[in-house]
């Protein structure tokens, strides 16, 4: 029982595609497995912005949306029908395209956008025997789709003919550039412990226990160092809060796609959104067990559940931190990257190693909390030195 | 040959064509992308998943988002008005052709092509990382120590010379 529960939607799909005629079959099979992966996870970036907006309220002591619940009844559901008449406003708006814009370029930054983000889903394994596409050079993959997304954001904004939109995609590209490099630096750590770059296999080294806590790697000193690093590299690949200075709106409007409207906004809102989906589904399948339970009390309960649980409380947390954190200046955002991230980034993958030569015992962990602490004091303390941080004093609002 | 090689090989053969032959920089840059992606569309096709993501990765996440950076810093965008072609343009494809022409002849009559070619083995990740780290090891540190050389000279170069300011 439990089992066939957590194999049902595999079930499911191999019992439809068995209506398929010999010949379509491995049509019917890609596109049984694509559309529902399409359609969940379009679902959840419908769901995730009404919570987005509703937690976001809260935070800034208001409601948020409360009004729009089912269409054409008195049923409210809390405002969570919101995105359904914002998605008909977007359709139906006007498609404004500059007068001196490039029409092509600027028509294809958004699909540009969107078909790569989608693209990484493919090896996302979101639960047991369930990723589309299980490539010998998996987590390689994905960083490879998500390399044409700052294509796109140099595409929206130099098309655009408009200085606010070259001043966001230069600041995203540059960003993007900078992030990537400790977002890649942190999961080789876990590529070299597991020494596989299948997504599946990463999954399958962390789904033992070890008596009541799991064998995940975000329980072990590197890999604890390695989610963080991870996770606020993730932030600032996905343009989110405290790192969303390509679109920082009390600056440069909305960056690069100021000049958008209409449906080609809701795209690379759509973009976005699912980018930030797909960066913290492979964050989970690194670090956090992919869709392995926490406790072994708990293996009963479906994979997928697992997984989709993990997301969100992903998601709200990056929501949590658009509505604490205040943006960043471009200076602190450079520093921080080439200065502290990418040094910590090549330290824990020594660690790494460290740990995986020391054999198991105490000894390896207090060695490698002390080699990854240590360098964390001594490098904040550095940068810290001279920029004189106390006591905020202003001239004029006391 | 495959319709999906001739497709491939189409779509890199004109969009190389076009980065050569468009006015307008930006466009260059953006057929060269499509360029890229077609080779590592090609690469997959030969099974060569490691090479064929890596040029992805490289190529268009690195080189080209390095040249479109290059422009957006250099200059505000503007079409130069300039004839495409070089004045030179009939010397340099009797040229081109020439050397063409003395490579093919070479390859077609060297001893490479007559030998029999082995069965393709079954490449995975883990055996080419295996071979750069045991076999190919000294090659990559090499090309490690000279692309960390190339960068410590590029921040070198564009470091603020701090004693001109204070003169």
């Amino acid at each position: 029982m439990v089992k066939s529960l957590d194999q049902l939607f595999v079930n499911l799909k191999h019992w439809a595609v068995g209506f398929f005629p010999d010949a379509w079959q491995p049509l019917g099979s890609a596109i049984l497995s694509i559309a529902p992966m399409v359609a969940v996870f379009g679902g959840l970036f419908a769901i995730i912005t009404i919570f987005e907006r509703k937690g976001l309220g809260r935070i800034q002591n208001r409601y948020g949306p409360n009004r729009v619940g089912i269409p054409f009844t008195d049923i409210r559901l809390c405002g969570f029908g919101q995105f359904i008449p914002d998605g008909i406003k977007a359709l139906i708006k006007e498609d404004v395209v500059p007068r001196a814009a490039d029409k092509v370029v600027h028509f294809l930054a958004p699909i540009v956008l969107l078909i790569p983000v989608l693209l990484a889903y493919a090896v996302l394994p979101i639960g047991r025997n369930m990723t589309i596409a299980d490539y010998d050079a998996g987590v390689l993959f994905f960083f490879a789709v998500g390399a044409a997304v700052e294509l796109s954001v140099f595409m929206a904004g130099w098309s655009s003919r408009n200085k606010y939109s070259l001043l966001g995609a230069m600041r995203g590209i540059a960003q993007m550039i900078s992030y990537e490099i400790p977002l890649i630096l942190s999961s080789v750590a876990v590529i070299m412990m597991v020494g596989s770059l299948k997504t599946v296999d990463i999954v399958a080294a962390q789904s033992t226990y070890n008596g009541l806590l799991p064998n995940w790697y975000v329980l072990t000193p590197w890999g604890f160092a390695g989610f963080i690093i991870f996770f606020i590299a993730s932030l600032a690949e996905s343009n989110r809060a405290p790192f969303d200075l390509p679109e920082a709106e009390s600056e440069i409007i909305a960056g690069y796609f100021t000049e958008y409207s209409g449906f080609k906004f809701a795209l690379f809102f759509l973009g976005e959104y699912l980018g930030m989906f797909a960066i913290s589904g492979l964050g989970i399948t690194l670090f956090l067990g992919g869709w392995n339970a926490p406790f072994p009390f708990l293996t009963w309960v479906p994979s997928y559940v697992w997984f989709f649980t993990k997301l969100t409380t992903l998601i709200f947390t990056f929501i949590w931190i658009r509505g604490t954190l205040p943006r960043l200046r471009m200076d602190q955002l450079m520093n921080f990257a080439w200065k502290f991230m990418i040094p910590m980034a090549l330290i824990n993958v020594v660690v790494a190693g460290i740990w995986h030569f020391m054999g198991p015992g105490l000894a390896r962990w207090i060695v490698c909390v002390l080699l990854v602490g240590g360098p964390y004091v001594l490098l904040g303390r550095g940068l810290m030195e001279n920029k004189h941080l106390g006591k905020r004093t202003y001239r004029f609002a006391d | 040959m495959s319709p999906v090689f001739i497709i491939l090989a189409l779509v890199t053969l004109l969009s190389a064509s076009a980065a050569m032959s468009l006015r307008n920089l930006v466009h260059c840059s953006l057929s060269l992308v499509v360029t890229f992606a077609g080779l590592a569309a090609l690469y997959l096709q030969l099974h060569a998943q490691f090479v064929g993501f890596a040029q992805v990765l490289v190529y268009i996440g690195a080189v080209a988002i390095l040249i479109v950076f290059a422009i957006l810093l250099t200059r505000s965008g503007d079409t130069p008005n300039q004839v495409v072609l070089a004045p030179g343009w009939i010397a340099g494809i009797i040229i081109s052709a020439v050397v063409f022409a003395a490579l093919g002849w070479a390859v077609l009559n060297s001893n490479a092509i007559a030998k029999q070619t082995p069965a393709a083995p079954d490449v995975t990740v883990k055996n080419i990382g295996d071979a750069l780290m045991s076999k190919y090891v000294l090659p990559l540190e090499v090309m490690g120590l000279l692309l960390t050389a190339a960068m410590i000279g590029a921040v070198i170069i564009a470091m603020r010379d701090e004693h001109k300011e204070v003169k």
